[in-house]
């Protein structure tokens, strides 16, 4: 680990985050003290330690294989910002040759 | 009045789910708007549920207050929000809904919390704020700022809270009630707005030990629509709550009373331990040496996975889309900015940086690492002490504003209470004293119980010792 520099708006492009210049110079400071701070992670032997992902002691769980009921189309528009004929609503994806 | 003397009184005819449905409704009315624990309520809604409640089940006919990220049926499901605030409706019940009214209970109010559960002050949520009911110009904790401070207003009976690194246990000890966060795997976390997957768990904030008991009673057990909860019984949480704790072997942690602990936290939690010795308990010194780095741990993989739960509200299936954008990158990149407040930002990009390419193994591959040191130092702990006793968190409740714009300041306050959720194991919290802090006066104080995975039932009968 080295320096704790993060590009933030480099990385809030990533994340799909749309960030003013207020909030980049607001947000840079108080993100490298919080990554400064992790680096103390670095001072930590950690040769040969298996990592843990989350701590409940089951895997793999499958549910068996049947159809069940879901949520109806209904249910479901009825929370979509923007809908037509029985199907969610977005700005054209595909672009013109 | 607690639940179980409120339970006691509809079985003997003495009261109505109605009577106390309207009773709730005339205490929000006089106090809340002070507190401001509640987001919403519907009255109507709970009343029918109310006329045809089973008195004879064990939660038969009692409102539990439910934390705004837990989806109940035709509600709203803020977060504390804008993103979800505008015009969401659940359109499906949560597993701890469908568990608490299959015991007879009636879910009867959102409450406030901190947004998407980002915080330890209820300051994050977007909606409004939330107040100690001890002292009005201070925090009530968070996240579940709004469950606590309604079971300490006495706006709501129970409420159920989440806590992802102490968000039910550090509301409960400022605010001076009972807060459980039970083992990853006992409660099923269907429903409820996924913060960090591998640490988020629902639990009670309620006015009494036994109160907390009921409650998890009800919500606890195996769900197959949560593939990390448990298929293993549950105990009866009640035969043990009074056993005692003679014979016990209680461990103080000294990595959990160093520099920085409130000389009358202290005292009020070294007293509670006394006490537990006076009634038989043996009391043992032991040692985490992890505990310095579970801070840092923490927030390296809270919000990794907060970046990756977080990215389903993208303004197309639910929540706010911005208008009129550009294309559909920029629907994305505007939404996400309008929608979300300065504390989920930071921790989408923290998690996002955390996760990229050349970063990965430095932070988060490295943070699961220490996560194992730290649930093995529990592990070690446990095979010498029965339970692990320590402060909720290092102050009683500070005033609203004071850690703006310093968020680490704000996240080294969640010491002693992370490491919990990093190591899945049972933690609660137990009011145990108040004591004077920074101009206020009488300000209420926690004691932790920690103890091994699903150890629930050792930790409410520890917790009842102290209560009485």
């Amino acid at each position: 680990m080295s320096h704790s520099h993060i590009d933030v708006r480099y990385v809030a492009n990533l994340a799909r985050l749309e960030l003013s210049d207020e909030e980049v110079a607001t947000f840079q400071p108080q993100l490298e003290a919080i990554l400064h701070h992790a680096e103390a992670l670095s001072q930590l032997d950690v040769t040969g330690i298996e990592p843990t992902a989350h701590p409940a002691p089951v895997f793999d769980r499958m549910r068996a294989d049947v159809p069940h009921q879901s949520l109806t189309p209904d249910a479901v528009l009825h929370n979509a910002p923007d809908q037509a004929q029985g199907q969610i609503r977005v700005p054209k994806v595909v672009t013109d040759a | 009045m607690t639940l179980a003397s409120l339970r006691r009184q509809l079985l003997a005819g003495d009261t109505t789910s109605a009577a106390i449905l309207h009773h709730l409704a005339g205490e929000i009315a006089a106090r809340d708007s002070l507190t401001g624990a509640y987001l919403s309520y519907d009255l109507e809604a709970a009343l029918a549920e109310a006329a045809q409640a089973d008195l004879s089940l064990p939660l038969g006919g009692i409102p539990i207050a439910i934390k705004d990220n837990m989806n109940v049926r035709g509600q709203p499901c803020t977060c504390g929000s804008k993103i979800l605030a505008e015009n969401y409706r659940s359109p499906y019940d949560a597993t701890v809904i469908r568990k608490l009214r299959a015991a007879g209970a009636i879910p009867f109010g959102r409450m406030n919390q901190d947004e998407f559960a980002m915080g330890s002050a209820t300051e994050n949520s977007a909606l409004q704020t939330t107040r100690n009911p001890h002292d009005p110009d201070r925090i009530p904790g968070g996240s579940s700022g709004g469950s606590a401070a309604a079971v300490a207003d006495r706006t709501a009976i129970a409420a159920l809270g989440s806590d992802t690194g102490g968000s039910v246990r550090q509301p409960a000890s400022h605010c001076g009630v009972v807060g459980l966060k039970p083992s990853y795997g006992r409660v099923s976390r269907y429903g409820l707005v996924a913060f960090a997957s591998s640490l988020d768990q629902i639990g009670p904030l309620t006015q009494t030990v036994e109160d907390a008991a009921l409650v998890l009673q009800a919500i606890a057990g195996f769900d197959p629509l949560d593939s990390t909860c448990l298929d293993v019984p549950v105990p009866d949480y009640l035969t043990c709550l009074h056993a005692g704790v003679h014979g016990l072997k209680l461990g103080v942690p000294k990595e959990y009373f160093g520099e920085g602990i409130d000389p009358g936290v202290r005292n009020n939690v070294e007293a509670a331990i006394q006490k537990l010795a006076a009634q038989g308990a043996e009391i043992v010194g032991i040692s985490l040496p992890h505990t310095a780095h579970a801070v840092a741990t923490y927030y390296v993989i809270a919000p990794a996975e907060a970046s990756s739960n977080l990215s389903r509200f993208d303004g197309i299936r639910y929540g706010h889309r911005t208008a009129n954008p550009a294309d559909i990158l920029n629907l994305y990149k505007k939404s996400r900015d309008e929608g979300f407040g300065p504390e989920v930002k930071r921790r989408i990009i923290l998690g996002t940086y955390v996760l990229s390419s050349g970063y990965y193994d430095a932070y988060y591959g490295r943070a699961q690492k220490v996560r194992t040191l730290i649930r093995r130092d529990f592990e070690a702990a446990f095979h010498q002490v029965d339970a692990i006793l320590s402060p909720v968190a290092p102050t009683p409740a500070r005033k609203i504003g004071t850690f703006a714009n310093d968020p680490l300041h704000e996240y080294l306050s969640d010491i002693f209470t992370l490491s919990a959720n990093l190591a899945g194991i049972p933690g609660i919290a137990v009011p145990c004293g108040t004591t004077d802090f920074d101009g206020g006066t009488n300000l209420p104080v926690g004691l932790q119980i920690l103890g091994p995975h699903l150890g629930e039932a050792k930790l409410l009968q520890i917790a009842q010792a102290v209560e009485v």
